[in-house]
């Protein structure tokens, strides 16, 4: 990201960006954990309110989705289906179709012809008007997940259940947080998170792994996880890592202006359901980008974000990938506190 | 919750009826993973169902309820509805999904037990898996036959003698390609006799699966006594009775679903005494800890517990 576009950032945030931010931190401390609540219950902070839908359509969609489209042309791996989730990337379009015509109404509309095989989908944003017969890949101009995955602002997971595990057999990831679906496709829930300090530990990804496995379809969670990133890049997955890996020295030599406008907290919201056929868990990842200096506009994230950061531990600040510029952080939001008196 | 109303009911076999339920604006109902079962209100009693029919946006749910003698009544009082009855309804739970990496699906059902082997096999119709169906039912018992024909116009195969079916079973279980998964529903003894055929053949545990709705209620069992720490009572828990009822009658209400052993809601912490779990949720290491046991079906092995309640 280019310094001087970076610079106008602020002033081109559309305000649902800000008014729909899920911001992700309940106490001034955050650590890891088994954080799922029921989905579809609207979550109000200081500056709006989000969560109400498990799907989310914002000013960014038409930006988001070319993004994405690019990503794909450029790297094929994002989107893999293993031989037999075949059933469950049928589920999943349905799933998501059913969502996103349940939160937007006036705009998408799912209509089954009978009591066959034949929908009618119908995406009034992007002027889509699709009949297809369900399980059928003729019938869609591209895989169902391919096809779906072009109407979302949201990454898609697939997991599927056997052997008391999950494995991630399917997806379609071009916004990972400095992962590779690529190269985890056909691993386990555990594998994947091998690399992260301090879990195993503390229990909480078996305990997550067992909450997954016990999910039924008519109750879908959500959970949040973030990260700082700099500007608003969402493809900072390992594969383009010679890309935006040198931001993370660069950032420090940018001044004080540039810095907030750059540096972005990033939060996922992540909703995970059970796909009511295959039986199979989605994991449907959300990515929301909000520059430091919107958040210093809101004074109780400026507050919160600046406590957690500045008693994160090391290991879990290198993790998430902004050990070098921590401290800078702490110290631009710590320059933005209120003025006493 | 739903409530949904009966629309049809039809015999399907001597003993058993099929109800059709759906919405009263006739709206498609959630789909469901083959293999669901749905909870129903039946008066006095909770039971589960397994699911038959459609899984897709279903325009209605079908189930087929076996009349039983003794019980709680549930089965007793489903057969006593009519169409234009309304029932209330727990969204389908998932607890026997077919599994979609097995290379074949083999499906083993013992009477009534026929009632999620049938959902999974038109699954696997849909979707052109491999499978093959042995049912084991009393003769002129049979129920479903000509949907599982329809289903399984190949790999079908009927038994109304015990002998004949141990022999296909055998014949069966000896023949599977390695990635077949085993499906089996039915009364609890003859699942434990299929399960331990399988394993007799070197069937390894991940790919046998059971669906434990069986028509044998579990075994009543033998009195134990629960000191409810924090209520300063004790209760005696008779045979017959689950630790959740007397519970509920002594006013403690604790959040509860299938009261069968299978969704986990009821689990209460145990500080002292072993419990004798019975549930099918628990995993071996949960069980083994004792500290913890599903209040709907688990008893005592000694002569008291005692819970924080």
């Amino acid at each position: 990201m280019n310094i001087d576009l970076a610079s106008d950032l602020a002033s081109d945030l559309a305000p649902d960006l800000v008014r729909t931010f899920p911001f992700p931190f309940p106490q001034d401390i955050y650590r890891y954990s088994t954080n799922v609540e029921r989905a579809g219950a609207a979550v109000e902070t200081p500056a709006g309110q989000w969560g109400e839908s498990v799907v989310h359509i914002d000013s960014e969609y038409a930006h988001e989705l070319g993004e994405r489209q690019a990503i794909l042309g450029r790297d094929p791996s994002r989107m893999q289906v293993l031989p037999h989730m075949r059933a469950s990337a049928w589920d999943a379009m349905l799933t998501i179709m059913q969502a996103l015509a349940l939160a937007h109404p006036e705009q998408m509309v799912l209509e089954r012809e009978g009591e066959g095989e034949t929908f009618l989908w119908t995406n009034r944003l992007l002027g889509i008007e699709q009949r297809f017969s369900y399980g059928d890949e003729d019938t869609l101009p591209d895989e169902p997940l391919t096809f779906i995955g072009a109407q979302v602002q949201e990454d898609i997971a697939l997991l599927d259940q056997r052997e008391g595990q999950l494995f991630v057999d399917a997806g379609l990831v071009t916004f990972a947080a400095d992962w590779s679906f690529g190269f985890d496709v056909g691993m386990s829930f555990l594998e994947i998170h091998g690399p992260v300090p301090r879990v195993h530990q503390t229990g909480v990804i078996a305990r997550a792994q067992k909450f997954l496995m016990r999910l039924q379809a008519d109750a879908p969670h959500r959970r949040t996880n973030w990260s700082l990133t700099v500007g608003r890049r969402l493809d900072v997955s390992t594969e383009t890592y010679p890309e935006w890996g040198p931001d993370r020295t660069r950032i420090l030599t940018v001044d004080d202006d540039a810095f907030g406008a750059e540096v972005h907290l990033r939060v996922e919201v992540q909703h995970l359901v059970r796909l009511p056929e295959s039986g199979s868990v989605m994991f449907l990842i959300r990515t929301y980008l909000l520059p430091l200096e919107a958040i210093a506009g809101i004074e109780p994230w400026r507050a919160r974000l600046h406590a957690v950061l500045a008693e994160l531990p090391e290991d879990m600040a290198d993790y998430k990938g902004f050990i070098a510029y921590r401290d800078r952080a702490v110290q631009w939001l710590s320059a933005r506190a209120p003025q006493e008196g | 919750m739903l409530q949904l109303v009966v629309t049809e009911i039809t015999e399907a076999s001597p003993q058993v009826r099929t109800l059709t339920l759906a919405r009263p604006d006739r709206a498609s109902l959630p789909s469901f993973t083959p293999g669901s079962h749905l909870v129903l209100e039946c008066g006095p009693s909770v039971n589960a169902y397994s699911l038959l029919g459609d899984s897709r946006m279903p325009s209605a749910y079908t189930i087929s309820v076996l009349k039983l003698g003794a019980g709680r009544g549930g089965s007793r009082w489903l057969h006593e509805r009519s169409p234009g009855d309304m029932v209330t309804v727990r969204p389908p739970r998932s607890m026997f999904p077919p599994m979609q990496k097995a290379r074949k699906h083999l499906l083993i059902a013992g009477g009534i037990g026929v009632t999620p082997i049938l959902s999974h096999l038109r699954a696997a119709a849909r979707w052109g898996h491999q499978t093959e169906v042995l049912y084991s039912h009393r003769p002129g018992h049979g129920t479903h036959l000509d949907e599982l024909r329809q289903l399984a116009p190949e790999s079908l195969r009927c038994f109304t003698r015990r002998s004949e079916f141990h022999a296909a079973l055998q014949e069966s279980l000896g023949r599977q390609p390695i990635g077949t998964h085993l499906y089996c529903c039915g009364p609890e003894s003859f699942m434990d006799t299929v399960c331990r055929s399988a394993e007799e053949f070197g069937w390894p545990e991940g790919r046998i699966h059971t669906e434990r709705f069986g028509a044998d209620a579990l075994d009543p069992g033998a009195p134990f006594e629960v000191v409810l720490r924090d209520s300063q009572r004790t209760v005696t828990v008779e045979p017959g009775r689950s630790l959740l009822e007397v519970l509920e009658e002594t006013g403690i209400s604790v959040p509860n679903l299938c009261r069968q052993g299978f969704c986990g809601e009821c689990r209460i912490p145990v500080t002292a005494g072993t419990p004798l779990h019975r549930d099918h949720y628990l995993e071996d290491q949960e069980k083994a800890a004792d500290d913890s046991l599903m209040c709907c079906v688990s008893r005592a092995q000694t002569d008291s517990l005692e819970v924080p309640l």
